[in-house]
């Protein structure tokens, strides 16, 4: 009963949410500024049609190049397309691959170094030798092969932007997972007769579930910016889709001294983004994991 | 120690092994051969006896099983054939490009050590105050900010200033002279690139000196220290430093071996022609022998790397013990 009571008076008493959100101000001002950053970036992804002045594929050539203006904030490209819009629009392409990718690496990785861990033995030699392949080979030979193989739709790079996530995810979580099999209940779970996938799904899986989430949420910065150099190297997101890494590769370097504002403006956009998440991921990082935290 | 050492060496195997395996069939699964583009090129006439003629010189016509025991025997015989695109010998042409990406992947280091460690310590030293928030910021910047990105903004920048102030634009020396017959063009090419993969670079050193300076600093024999009335700055340097640099070391040698073999969006920025550049472009001709040569160099280097740290992580600290 006290067990419940406790828990009763602590949600009877919680501080209200104002109160919550400035002590986390104080206490993580870093993380707090990357989640603003990250709710501005979700609220533009999800709502660029009404956000966006513009619409983001309209071809005016009228328009071509033109600086800066009341009209256009940031001016346009190439094409005459509005880049402020172009921006907006390219916020969810980039958080909707990002996203996606880092959470299917890391699920992979959970399910692969959970798995590594619970089996042992030969079955963890084998895994850990392909995980080694794995960090060692070069990201960008993966992914060259994987979109010249499958074409470059979404799906295909959404799934090599996810491969270099996995084996660092199964790494991490593996060593985890390896502290928390020596951990008796595991064995009782084992003696009760339970089969292997309900003791890794049910047993494990949720006391590892703390790195899981380092892991994603720090890779979700680094799978924006992936997927920006594919894009920046034509082996990502195709034209016309709005993708900051393909807003680059289209002229930036062409027209960097004539018209900066085509250079400068997705390579902010794709910084600020992968900057607020990484903050974010921080601050989760030193939320979860009582060994790194500061104090 | 010896038994470590000798079972680590033996784990190289499988794992270059796979990793030839994984290069090999990657390769093959991309539709088109290198003969096609050679010879075809874009919708020209196709003389089907000579793109045959080639495939049997090259040796794609053979049956995988064949080519791929050709190609690890040439492994192990650190024989590594001839390019099939431009039919000099592989090692000529990794050759040509390695002193580039060596020397940008060393200057780079430089950078990344001289930004990191500073200001990790300063970073550790003012723990949350705004110094500490605006070097992590800074550091932070440093893996958002994309690599091609940064090279543009440098250009452009170079650009802009030296047309302010010389009244004259000045660009960067495209092509690559050694250091030793011309040191000063070598930096003025080099120094932009190492400048801005080292920045990049130094953001995860810098939060690792921080987190290591911020452990050692609680530990017994710094409060010793202090009380026995020692200058901080000496404690920090001599006593506290001494000790965090353990993880630092592993984390920049690891760098390093990234540095060797993954340079390809950055070289493409600053037009430079090293491995990355020679990457791409052997993967684009499908140039077989090319791209493999070079994959298990990149992974060579990486375990080699990955190994060395290890067993310098040992010899530094006796408390370390492999078995």
């Amino acid at each position: 009963m006290s067990v419940s009571q406790d828990i009763q008076r602590e949600y009877l008493h919680r501080p209200p949410w104002y109160q919550l959100a400035w002590a986390l101000l104080r206490k993580q001002p870093l993380a707090a500024f990357g989640g603003l950053l990250v709710a501005t970036l979700v609220f533009m992804a999800v709502f660029a049609e009404y956000v966006a002045p513009h619409n983001a594929e309209i071809i005016s050539f009228e328009d071509m190049l033109t600086p800066p203006s009341v009209e256009h904030w940031l001016g346009t490209d190439q094409f005459g397309r509005d880049l402020l819009s172009r921006i907006i629009f390219g916020a969810r392409t980039a958080l909707f691959i990002g996203c996606i990718a880092a959470g299917t690496g890391a699920t992979a990785g959970l399910v692969l170094g959970v798995a590594s861990a619970y089996f042992g033995g030969r079955i963890d030699l084998i895994l850990q030798r392909i995980i080694d392949v794995f960090i060692a080979f070069p990201t960008i030979i993966i992914a060259l092969s994987i979109v010249s193989v499958f074409g470059s739709d979404l799906k295909n790079v959404i799934f090599a932007i996810c491969l270099p996530f996995i084996p660092d995810a199964a790494r991490i979580v593996r060593s985890n997972a390896l502290a928390i099999r020596e951990i008796p209940y595991v064995d009782a779970a084992r003696a009760l007769g339970f089969s292997h996938s309900r003791i890794i799904l049910r047993h494990m899986v949720p006391n590892v579930l703390a790195p899981y989430l380092i892991v994603l949420t720090a890779n979700i910065g680094q799978a924006i910016l992936l997927e920006a150099s594919l894009s920046y190297l034509g082996l990502g997101v195709q034209e016309p889709t709005p993708a900051w890494g393909l807003m680059l590769q289209g002229g930036a370097e062409e027209y960097a001294e004539s018209a900066p504002w085509v250079a400068i403006f997705p390579g902010l956009a794709i910084a600020v983004a992968v900057f607020g998440f990484n903050l974010f991921g921080d601050g989760v990082r030193d939320a979860l994991d009582p060994r790194l935290r500061s104090e | 120690m010896y038994k470590y050492t000798i079972k680590r060496v033996l784990l190289m195997i499988p794992t270059l092994i796979g990793a030839a395996i994984l290069v090999f069939t990657l390769l093959r699964l991309i539709p088109g051969d290198v003969c096609m583009l050679r010879l075809a090129g874009e919708g020209a006439f196709v003389d089907q006896a000579a793109i045959d003629l080639c495939r049997i010189n090259t040796g794609i016509a053979d049956p995988f099983i064949v080519q791929f025991i050709r190609f690890l025997t040439g492994l192990f015989t650190f024989d590594f054939g001839t390019s099939m695109w431009t039919g000099q010998p592989v090692t000529h042409e990794i050759a040509l490009r390695f002193k580039l990406s060596l020397e940008i992947a060393i200057m780079a280091t430089v950078v990344s050590v001289a930004i990191s460690i500073p200001l990790g310590t300063i970073s550790a030293i003012k723990q949350n105050t705004w110094i500490d928030y605006v070097v992590r910021s800074f550091s932070i910047a440093g893996i958002a900010i994309p690599s091609f990105w940064l090279g543009i903004l440098i250009i452009l920048g170079l650009l802009i200033t030296t047309q302010a102030w010389f009244g004259q634009a000045w660009m960067p020396p495209i092509n690559y002279v050694s250091p030793f017959e011309d040191p000063v063009g070598n930096i003025a090419q080099l120094i932009w690139p190492a400048l801005a993969t080292g920045y990049r670079y130094s953001a995860v050193a810098t939060r690792m000196t921080r987190s290591a300076l911020l452990e050692v600093l609680r530990e017994d024999y710094v409060r010793t220290a202090r009380a026995k009335g020692l200058l901080e700055k000496v404690i920090i340097n001599r006593h506290a430093l001494k000790n965090a640099m353990l993880p630092v070391v592993t984390v920049i040698g690891i760098e390093f071996a990234f540095l060797m073999g993954g340079l390809v969006v950055t070289e493409q920025v600053f037009n430079l022609n090293g491995l990355g550049k020679l990457f791409v472009e052997s993967v684009t001709n499908q140039d077989y022998t090319m791209t493999q040569s070079l994959v298990m160099l990149v992974v060579l280097i990486f375990i080699v790397t990955n190994f060395v740290v290890d067993l310098f992580y040992a010899w530094l600290d006796p408390r370390i013990r492999y078995s």
